[in-house]
Parts: C-alpha cells; structure tokens; sequence
C-alpha cells in the first residue's frame, strides 16, 4: 500500500479509538477540546522556547564575531611589528573560531525555520480549535448522542490529525532545539571560561598574547616617550620663545615647575 | 481529495492528480524500503513539490481528515520509517 495511505489509516486509527472510548460522544468532544486548549498552549511554550534559543545562539554568533575582530586586530599589530610568526597564530585562531561562527550560523538558521513553523502550525491549529469548538456546541445543543455520534465523527477526526501533525512538528522542534542547546552550552562554556577570548588563553597563546601585550606595551612606552619627547621640546621652544617675548610674564605659576629655566632666566 | 503535508498543513487536489502522486509516492516507499537515503530524499521533495503545485490550501476553519498524509519535507528516513511503524512517532 502507499506510503501516503498508510500515513493517513495510522492517523485514522488514532482517532478511532480515542472517539471509541467515550459512552457518550459529546463528552469526547468537551475531553478533546480540553486537550486541543492544552496542546495550544504547548505550541506557543514551544516557540517561546526556540526563540530563546534563538536568540542564545545570536548571542554567541556576536560574542565570536567579536573575538574574531579582536584576532585581526592582534595579527595586525603584530605585522606591523614585523612579528609575522605572531600575526600568522593569531590568524590561524581566528580561523578556528571562523569554523564556530558558521556552525552557529547555520543552527540559527535551522532555529529560525523551527520558529517560522511552529508559529504557523500555532496559527493554524488556534483556527482549528475555534471552528471546532463552534461545531461541539451546535451539535451538543442540537443532536442526542446518537445521532451526535455521526455528526462529530468528522470533526472530531479531522481536529484528532490536526492535533497529531502539530504533537509531531512540537516533539521535533524540542529534539532539534535540545541538540542544539547542548552544543550552545558547550560554546558558553568555552565563552565564560576566556578559551575564545583572543589568543591568550590556551597554551601556546599565553606566550602569543604575553609577547603582543609586552611589545605593545614597550612601544606604547616607546611612542609615548618619543611623544612626551617632541612635546617637551616644544615647550622648552615655547618657553623660551615667552620668556624672550614677556619676561615676568610666567610669574608665580611656574615657581616651582620653572624653576631650572627660571633661574636660567636669571 | 485532503492530503496534508506535514507541518505544513491540508491542501485539496483534484482526483485527477492521484496517478502522477502515486507514481511519486511508490520512488518514496521504495527508497525507504532501500534503505537509499538520497533516493529518498529527491523522491520525498518531488512528492511534495507535486502536492504543493496541484493543490490548494483549505479553509481555516475546515476540519477534516486527510485522504493521504505525507511526511514533513526535512523528515529523514529513519522518522519516516518510525512513523509508519505506528506507534512510533506520530502521537495519539
């Protein structure tokens, strides 16, 4: 028998022996619209929950890119400080959390497609349960349980596969999402624990980071000395030029701080 | 004629459309019964893609059940497998 067919007589059955229950039909319908109110409930819980995860893995995607920004610039600087050995690490890091980014890239991708549908199974089965809660009061006010039983036997049928479809897009969008979180939680791990912070964290890049950090900072020292340099040249120039232009002019202010100069002055 | 996809919902397709369905439909049983993962695959996304083009979707508020039901388009072999094994996948 077809594949397609013998999807739908697994659904059928389904429903048939959860309508067979019941004594009476009508109650089947106020115990299923029960359950189709719960079920709803469960899809909206289940698309805040993606989205959260969403929105974790966004998160992470951020926080790497900006590692990874943070790599270029170490790289950068190490070139310029003819350190290509430090720059071409540096690189080699960024290109290992480059992999990460786009495997995040691709689970948010996959968490997006979950969300778009199960809100849209959300969607469809709200209208669902609204036409069939339209039908169960007409044919409770209207019909006895016997005649009702013929009457409901459809809707209560096609709410039964409706309610199946969505149980199943719901118990898939969970598997998919608790992989996914457990592979999340593992980047936050890694995150919190400063191992993608930038290279200076993991074995070798203690020295990388060490040896950036210690040349940035002797040439910070370097260009800071060679501009606190040019600076005090320049004031000595200027001050000679004032103490040319206006002789008492400094006064008191630079009795101490001019002292030398002051008392070149003299 | 009703046929879900599902996760996707009910469409309404003329009866004329079951002979080029079926014939989609016995690549799709035949993949899964070969256990070929890829034939499934391209088999399973005709079906559908068939579905999408000949049919239209329902009303809203229509509550019906389907004369055939198909898979999600992402399902994988093995949940297909599982779903016709009954009371494997698809909840009650």
């Amino acid at each position: 028998m077809s594949l397609m067919k013998r999807m739908s007589l697994i659904f059928r059955a389904k429903a048939d022996k959860a309508l067979d229950r019941a004594e009476d039909p009508r109650e089947t319908l106020d115990y299923s619209y029960k359950r189709q109110l719960e079920l709803l409930a469960k899809v909206r819980k289940g698309v805040a929950e993606v989205a959260t995860s969403r929105k974790r893995v966004e998160l992470q995607i951020n926080q790497l890119n900006g590692q990874a920004q943070k790599l270029t610039d170490q790289a950068q600087k190490a070139l310029g400080m003819g350190r290509e050995d430090l720059a071409r690490e540096a690189l080699t890091r960024k290109s290992g959390l480059q992999g990460q980014i786009t495997d995040l890239q691709t689970q948010h991708a996959q968490l997006q497609a979950e969300e778009e549908k199960l809100t849209l199974a959300s969607q469809r089965l709200q209208a669902k349960v609204e036409a069939f809660r339209t039908r169960k009061e007409t044919v409770k006010a209207t019909y006895t349980a016997a005649e009702a039983q013929t009457r409901i036997n459809e809707a209560f049928s096609g709410i039964s596969e409706e309610m199946g479809d969505v149980g199943m897009a719901i118990q898939r969008a969970e598997d998919k999402t608790q992989q996914m979180q457990a592979r999340a939680g593992a980047i936050d791990e890694l995150i919190a624990s400063g191992a993608l912070d930038d290279a200076s964290s993991l074995g070798q890049g203690d020295d990388i980071a060490r040896e950036l950090e210690a040349m940035s900072s002797q040439s910070d020292v370097e260009s800071e000395l060679q501009a606190l340099k040019a600076a005090s040249g320049q004031a000595i120039e200027s001050g000679r030029a004032t103490g040319e232009l206006g002789v008492g002019q400094a006064g008191s202010d630079q009795v101490e701080a001019g002292q030398p100069e002051g008392e070149e002055q003299r | 004629m009703i046929v879900r996809i599902m996760g996707e919902g009910q469409l309404e397709l003329p009866e004329s459309a079951l002979e080029e369905l079926n014939a989609l439909d016995a690549a799709v049983e035949t993949a899964v019964e070969a256990g070929d993962v890829d034939t499934f695959t391209t088999a399973l996304g005709e079906l559908l893609t068939a579905v999408r083009r000949l049919g239209n979707p329902v009303p809203e508020d229509f509550l019906h059940d389907s004369d055939l039901i198909l898979p999600p388009a992402d399902a994988s072999i093995d949940e297909v497998r599982a779903m016709l094994s009954d009371d494997g996948l698809i909840p009650g």
